[in-house]
Parts: C-alpha cells; structure tokens; sequence
C-alpha cells in the first residue's frame, strides 16, 4: 500500500514536470544562494586567518634595517646576548612563491604552521622541510621537501629560518620580530645594533579595519540571502501542496490511513528536497569560484598576495546549505502536514481555495507584523551588542514581509475603487486575487531589492565616508618617521627652508575619562582646516583649538566617555578643555585626543615630533632628497598617495563583489516569480476563460498579464525603498557601532535606487514573460474545457 | 437569419487520430427564436455552440452570426462580436471569481458600452439577486450564480443569448425557476436563444428543436 500511495504521489511530478523543475530549482537556487554567500565567506576568512597566522608578525614591533633589507645574523646573536627577546624572520620572493623563515622556538605563539595548536611541527619528523598549500608546493618541489598544509596562507611557504637560508643560498635575515614580553632592563637600540630601527606595529590598523567592514557586507547579505532562500522554499512546498489536494483527498477516500500518507508525504518531500539541496551546494561552488577572484583580488589588495582565488570544499559552508535545505523545508511541511491531518476527507479540493486568503489570516498577518516591527523599534532603542543588532535586522525584515501582502492588498484595493471602466476594475480586483498566491514570490522580491538597496547604500556610504576619512588622514602626499631628536630637528629645519607645509605629528598615550587614549599634538594649517570633516563642532572649531582653547575627540572616545561638544573633558590634572569637535575616526579601535602643537608641548615639554606630514607636488623626489641629505631610510617614508589609491581600488573590488550579488540576489527573486507564475498558469485558466469568452483577446489577457507583474513589481519596490533605506540604517548606525564603535553617516543615492527599481522591473516582467506568451498562445481548446461538459 | 450554419464541418485530433465531430451541419436561425439543441454525450452539440459563440473556429463550411462571417474574422473581430452581439451561460456559472455579483452582471454590458443601470436592476430584480449584490461568486448557491451569469449575459442586451446546459447543475425546482426567468428576461430584450440540453422539458419550452447525432443535425 505504501508504494501504490507513493507511486500516486510521484505520479503528480511525472505528469506535472514544470512543478517539479519549480520545487527542485527553488531549493537549489535558495541553497545555492546561501552557500555560495557562505562559501566566499568562509574562504574569504580562512585565507585572512591563514594570512594572520602566517605572516602575522605584522602585529608585533619589529627591527628592521635602516637602510636596505639585510640584517647580519651576527645582530641577531648580539641582540639576544645584549638580553633583547627578539625572533629572527628571512623573508624573500623565490621562484614566485613568498618564502618566510621563522625560528619556531623563539618566534611568538600563533605564527607558522598549524598556528593555534601545541605541537610545533618544524621540530621533529618535519624538521628541514617547508610548509605550503598544494597549490604552492608545486612549485617548490624541486627545491625541498614540501609539506601540504592547507592552513598556510597561498603564495607563501613557512619554514624554519635555517632551511629557507639554505633555499635561498642566504646566511642573513631580513627583520627580528620583537617579542612582547621584553625584560625591565636591556641596553638601547643603538648601542647593540644601530643600523637597526623599530617599526610599530601600529599601520596595520586600518587595513584590519576596512576587512572587518568588507566581512560585515558579505555577513549581511549572507543572512539576507538566506532570508530571501527561507521564502522561495516555502513558495515553492506550499505550492506543491495545494496542487495535490485533489490527489490527497482521493487516496483518503479510497482507504490509505492518514498517519501513513503524512509519512509517504515527508519522505517523498524531504527526499526531493535532499536533490534540491545537493544541486543548490554545487550550484552555490560554481557562484563562489566565480566570484572569488573578485574577492580574491579585494583582500589581495588589503593584505599582499595572500588569499588564493580557488576554492576549496569547507564542510561548515556545504553542510549549512544542506541543513538550511532540509530545515527550511521541514519548517514549510511542517505547517502542510498539520493541514493534511487536520483536513477533513471531503474538503475543497478547489485548488483555488489556498489562494483566497481570508481576512482573518491577513489580520493575524498583520499583527505578527506590527509585533515584529515594534520588537525592531525597541530593538533599535536597546539594543546593546551585535546579537541584539542582528535580532533587530531579522525582526524588521520578516516584519516587513508579513506586512507586505497586507498593505498590497489595501493598495489593490484602492486602485480597484479608483479604476474606470469594467477591463481595469476587473484587472485590479483579478490581480488582488492572485496576491495570496503569488504573495511569497513578493515577499522574496521584497527582501531581495531592500537588501540590494541597504548594501548599496551601506557600501556606498562606506566609500564616500572612507574617501574623505583617505582625505582627511592621508591628505600630506609624504609621511616621514625619524628616530631621534636631532633627525627630526634636522627635517624640520630641511622643510622649514624648502618652503614646504608640514604637518609635524607629537602624540603619547595617556588616559582621559578613565580610557586609554592617545593625545595628538598637531600644528593647526590649512591641511587641517580643509580635509578634516567632523561629526559635529562648534563654530570656528579649529580656531579655538588653534589658541589652545579646545581639543578635537573622535568618535570612539566620544562614544565611549559619553563626551560630546560642548562637554569639557580633563586632558590632564590641571588642564579642562572643551570639545570643539568630534572626528570620525574609521581606522583605529583607541580614543584619541587632537590638541593644538602649543598645549601638547606645554603638557609634554621637551617632546620632538617623530612624525612628520609633508605638502609636496613631487613625492618621489622629496623623498630621495630626504634620503639623501638626512640620510633618513626610505623605509621610513611612506607615499601616502600611493596608500590612498590602493585604499579606493579596493573599494571598487568590493562594489564589484557587492553588484554581482546583487544582481544574482534579483535573479533568484525573479525566479521565484516566474516559478509562482508558472505553477498558478493552470489555476489561471478558470479565471480568465469566462474574461476570454466574454469577448478579451488571448493577446490581450497576456498583455494584461505582463501589466499585472509589472504592477506588483512597482509595488513592491515602493515598499523596498523604505526598508531598504531602514535596513542601511541599521548596519550603518546600529551594527557598525556595535561592531566597530563607530557610526559611519548615511548618504541616500536616488539614481541607484532608481536603478535598482527597473532592474526590479524588468526582473518581474522577464520573469511575467514566459507565462504571459503561453497565456497568448493557449489554445481556445484548452479555454474552452473550463465550459465544455462534453463535446 | 441571425445565426447560420452550412456545411460546417469540424474534427478533433486524439491518439486514434482525426475524429469528426461535425460533419456538414447547416442550420439557421431567425432573431427573437428560441432553439433546442439536443442529442447523446459527445455528439457535439458543445462544439456547435462554441462555433456559434466564436470561441471556436470551423474547419469547414460557412458560419454567420449576426450578419457577420465567423471564419473570415481574426480573434480580435469574434472577440468584439462576443462582446457586443453574442452572449454566452455555461452549466458551470463561471463567473469571475474575484468580481462582486454586482461587478460580474455589468461586466459584459460595460464592455459592449451599453450599461443601462435600470435595465441591470430590472434583470437583479426578477432574478432575486437584490440581497447579494456585494456578494462574491464563491459564497451563492449554485442556483444563485446561475441567475447571476444569466443576468451578466442580458445585461449587455445581446442579440444571441448561447446557453450551455444551463440548468445542467441544479435541481429540479430550482431549474424550473431558472428556466422560467430566462425565458422570459429573453423574451423581454428580444434576444435569440440557442440552448445546448439533455433534459426533454428543457427541449420542449423553446419553439424548435434540433437533435445532432453522428455529426448531422436530424
């Protein structure tokens, strides 16, 4: 009996192959989704992790060279007799991979091979060979022994320091990491090694930072498109449903026990929706290894050459695309299933009936709706970590599509009473009948273009707040570090006679409001005056400052201290200074503090700057002048020009990620429309038969038909557009705060939007096209059977 | 003659091939007559009315309707026909589902230009229909809807009212009370009948009667 109940029930997919192809591509592009989003993700991260594992010697100070980039073994030894904890690094291109030679038993916890585990795997059995990704030992097997370490960042090989001198033919080193914990007392720097300098580990900071911001633009369309997936699947099992209720109810009848049908009905629909997930993971692989590159490129340009642009199988990305899958059908069928038991045997069979959504469901609709968007309010108000900031973003988004049908329906309706003539009044009220069915695939449409609106605006808003944050801090074309006193006093007097702006830079750590912060000494110039834009300031802020009557705080301090303008803040025992201004600050975790040259010195006499900014039209020259006159290592200048432009090709990397997502975000909601349209067709032909026989072309009803997407289409983007915008507000404002302490301001982009809103258009007329062309072509025949009793 | 078939021929194509449904009808019909169509399940009486209504197209002979030749016209012009001269009841109401009854009666008969209020609450008001007026389809008897599609069909004031079984669905009183109203609302705007029936007392209350069989009218 259980094979003859389900050879019935798959009966129904063999004679309805269209439904099926909906059912299977429904899962598989909602899981496809999910996990292509997660596999750039995971990938994404594993190269940043594999990257910081490495070569993660960027967050410790370092010695390097003062000029070129050798450093005698023979400093080393010295250093280390002299009682510094230094750890010796080789570091050289080889055969186009990036050899990096570190001495596993002095080197700081977390670098190198398998980094977070207590075994050391250069010591031992491994001794003598290097560690690389298969990818990477290819190309070094004739020259050592490699070993296949996924965890090793691609285009590096990890060695011990002696094997990689040994491949290099080298017998020196490149730089001493400086090991945290040093001992109270140790000879200086310059009476050991003083062809040495220390490099802070300090610019590293904005590059973390602008990774964070690009994780938490693919986190959100991550949850986004899982959002939107969660819809098509339902769409789609609750469509498949209300097709064989028919079928159902005849099996009942004619003897199959209920408990055993919901049984048939599980596996047959858990079974289909294990295909579905399985093409959706591999649909999901050949997404992310398209898009990779993409990202690839985007974290090369954060971190060096250092994220591989291929793909590899992680099992936390394909096992959630499979548990999504199955959960999300299991949620749907759960629902379907306590409908089949509860339905009595001679129930309506009239597949229409699920599309009359009465207003008793709309109004439970409605106040599910309003309880979530008035938990996403409160959420707003409250909401103190990232959970509760996550929470807020699902509320408002599930929120919104459950209101959505609610207020489509008010607007058809309005539109129906508005509408002259019996074709409109009819077009209206026709397409208010089909809401309920098609009202998931608008759901989905919904989500998908305000996720596209609230990336859009986030990222772009990211661009032109971190393109005048470049400005601001990057706007000196030359940035210099000296050592000493007597160099700095030598550049100053350099500058001062080549007539240059310079921006000297004294800074210290201290503490204001109970927070560690660094206090900014800074020679208030034009520079200053016309690329710092601030949050909020008062009037002729940077005068104030410029006498020593008020100090500049960032974003962070404020935010954290509570101190905003106006507010007085302690800079030290004796000295209270009001804030003139705050500062967005999107490039470091600290509070910082920007007093005038005058006040710093006052508070800190005796300092000499170490930093200097410079205003130059010939960067390269100055700097080889630099060199040449102060002998100052060119190591120690950076282009900063040269740092801006990466910064903003990153950027552009990151909105060409962004526009393909996107677009494939739209092309799955289109999908999900054109499979609606599609499984409606046949429930359709009831309907517009009588409209046909009573004298509307075919052409005409398709025409319609084509008009009747369109409309909903403009709806629905009409209601995106406000979500969109909350949904940007809620990264900017409230997540991005959570996470990085800082608030990023909001820019609106009305011709994206605008944008956006056709693409939207022409996704739901593409998606209307298929259906509208068969309703066109229906032959009368197939019409008339809805009247024919007989021939 | 309102509505004239000759030599109207037409086959249906399943898995045993080509099947002749008509095989050379021709019959004709005066304005303001009332035609019984009878004969056994399959004969083709529903595919007469349908070629008659325009809905579907002969593959040989000559169909007038109206003065109008049916197989020289495209879709478009037997969709205006339909729209203006010829109305159609069907055994299963088919109304349009999302429509009130008062929206599905002055359908047709907005579309053909021709609402006429006080024609529309003369039909509400012999049909019994006053009290369901902002009703949906799907809430009336079966009874009810039938007298609404009557309704919607004469509102428009066709000049052939094609009925399908149209009491085909109801019981017998109640399709005795249809019939009746029909007739007379028929009478009453001067409208020509052609009803398609199995049921003899149908048959018998229309001034002639054809049978179809084998594809011949008889």
């Amino acid at each position: 009996m259980i094979w003859a109940c389900l050879a019935a029930l798959l009966s129904h997919w063999r004679r309805n192959p269209i439904q099926l192809f909906a059912y299977l591509v429904g899962l598989a592009l909602a899981t496809g989704l999910w996990s292509g989003v997660q596999a750039i993700n995971s990938e994404a991260r594993a190269s940043y992790d594999a990257a910081a594992a490495t070569l993660g010697e960027g967050q410790f100070d370092q010695l390097v060279p003062r000029q070129g980039n050798v450093i005698a073994q023979e400093t080393y030894v010295a250093l280390r007799r002299a009682g510094w904890l230094v750890s010796p690094v080789i570091d050289a291109p080889f055969e186009g991979v990036r050899l990096v030679g570190i001495d596993p038993l002095t080197s700081p916890a977390g670098l190198g091979p398998t980094a977070g585990t207590d075994a050391l795997p250069m010591i031992g059995d491994a001794a003598g060979q290097l560690f690389a990704t298969a990818e990477t030992a290819q190309a070094l097997d004739a020259h050592a022994r490699v070993i296949v370490d996924a965890g090793i960042a691609p285009g590096v090989a990890v060695g011990d320091v002696g094997v990689v001198q040994d491949v290099l033919g080298r017998t020196d080193l490149s730089r001493l990491i400086i090991l945290p914990e040093q001992p109270m007392t140790r000879p200086t720097l310059a009476d050991i090694a003083p062809d040495l300098r220390v490099q802070t580990a300090q610019q590293t900071a904005d590059i973390g930072q602008l990774t964070d911001s690009f994780h938490l633009n693919l986190t959100a369309f991550g949850l986004l498109s899982f959002a939107v997936g969660l819809f098509i699947v339902h769409s789609t099992i609750g469509l498949a449903f209300e097709q064989r209720r028919g079928m159902i109810r005849t099996l009942r009848a004619i003897g199959a026990p209920l408990r055993m049908l919901l049984v048939v009905i599980t596996i047959e629909m858990l079974t289909l929706a294990a295909l579905g997930a399985v093409i959706g993971v591999v649909l999901g692989y050949v997404i992310a290894a398209l898009l990779l590159p993409d990202v690839a490129a985007t974290l090369r340009g954060l971190y060096g050459a250092q994220v591989s642009g291929t793909l590899q199988l992680r099992p936390e990305w394909w096992l959630s695309g499979l548990l999504i899958a199955v959960l999300g059908t299991a949620a749907a069928l759960a629902g379907r299933i306590w409908q089949i038991a509860r339905m009595p045997i001679l129930a309506s069979v009239r597949p229409r009936a699920w599309v009359m959504a009465s207003g008793r469901r709309l109004r439970w609709q409605m106040v599910a709706a309003v309880a979530l968007l008035g938990a996403a309010a409160v959420l707003a108000i409250v909401a103190d970590g990232l959970i509760p900031a996550f929470a807020l973003l699902a509320c408002l988004m599930i929120g919104a599509a459950l209101a959505l049908p609610v207020l489509a329906e008010r607007a058809l309706s309005s539109m129906q009473r508005a509408a002259q003539g019996p074709i409109w009044q009819w077009f209206w009220a026709d397409t208010r009948q089909q809401l309920p069915g098609l009202s998931l695939a608008l759901m989905a449409l919904l989500l998908a273009i305000s996720a596209n609106i609230g990336v859009a605006t986030m990222v772009s808003s990211f661009r032109l707040t971190f393109v005048g944050f470049l400005d601001q801090r990057l706007a000196p074309e030359l940035f210099v570090q000296v050592d000493t006193a007597e160099q700095s006093n030598a550049l100053a007097a350099f500058l001062a006679d080549k007539n240059l702006e310079t921006l000297p830079l004294m800074s210290t750590q201290t503490q204001v409001a109970g927070l560690p912060v660094r206090v900014f000494g800074v020679r208030v110039g034009p520079t200053y005056r016309e690329n710092w834009a601030f949050l909020d300031a008062l009037p002729m802020a940077w005068d104030k400052i410029a006498r020593g009557e008020a100090v500049v705080v960032n974003e962070q301090l404020a935010r954290r201290a509570d101190l905003w303008t106006g507010d007085r803040v302690t800079i030290a025992p004796d000295l209270v200074l009001p804030i003139a201004a705050v500062v967005g600050d999107y490039g470091n975790p600290l509070g910082q503090v920007v007093v005038s040259e005058t006040v710093f010195d006052m508070l800190y006499p005796g300092q000499t700057p170490r930093q200097f900014g410079i205003r130059t039209d010939d960067t390269q020259a100055l700097r080889i002048e630099i060199a040449d006159t102060l002998a100052i290592p060119q190591s120690a200048m950076i282009n900063q020009s040269a740092i801006k432009e990466m910064s903003l090709s990153v950027f552009e990397r990151t909105f060409t990620v962004t526009a393909a997502l996107n677009a494939l975000t739209l092309t799955v909601a289109g999908f999900a429309i054109l499979m609606s349209l599609l499984t409606l067709a046949d429930l359709r032909v009831p309907q517009l038969a009588p409209v046909w026989a009573l004298g509307l072309t075919r052409r005409r009803l398709g025409q319609l038909e084509l008009l009747r997407a369109l409309a909903l289409a403009v709806l629905v983007f009409v209601c995106s557009v406000p979500l969109g915008l909350a949904l940007a507000w809620v990264l900017l404002s409230i997540v991005n705060v959570e996470a990085f302490g800082w608030r990023l301001p909001m820019f609106l982009f009305p011709t994206d939007y605008a944008q956006l809103g056709a693409y939207a258009l022409v996704a739901a007329v593409l998606a209307a096209l298929w259906p509208a062309l068969r309703l066109m072509r229906t032959p009368p025949s197939a019409l008339l059977k809805v009247f024919a009793n007989e021939r | 003659m309102l509505l004239e078939f000759n030599g109207v021929q037409k086959a249906f194509t399943d898995t045993d091939g080509s099947v002749p449904v008509l095989r050379g009808v021709s019959f004709g019909m005066e304005a303001q007559q009332t035609l019984a169509l009878t004969g056994e399940s399959g004969s083709g009486k529903s595919t007469l009315l349908h070629i008659a209504g325009g809905l579907e197209q002969a593959d040989a002979g000559d169909v007038h309707v109206c003065g109008h030749d049916l197989r020289a016209m495209d879709d478009g012009g037997r969709a205006a026909l339909r729209r203006t001269d010829i109305a159609l009841v069907f055994q299963q109401f088919n109304l349009i589902p999302s429509l009130s009854v008062a929206a599905n009666i002055s359908f047709q008969a907005r579309l053909a230009g021709r609402d006429d209020p006080a024609f529309r609450d003369h039909l509400v008001g012999v049909l019994g229909l006053a009290d369901h007026l902002d009703k949906y389809p799907e809430t009336l008897s079966g009874g009810q809807q039938q007298r609404v599609a009557i309704a919607r069909a004469l509102a428009a004031k066709p000049k052939l009212l094609l009925a399908d079984e149209p009491t085909g669905n109801l019981d017998e009183t109640t399709a005795a009370t249809v019939l009746d109203q029909m007739l007379a609302l028929v009478a009453d705007t001067g409208a020509a009948l052609l009803v398609v029936t199995h049921s003899p007392k149908v048959a018998a209350r229309m001034d002639r009667e054809f049978h179809l069989a084998g594809g011949l009218i008889t």
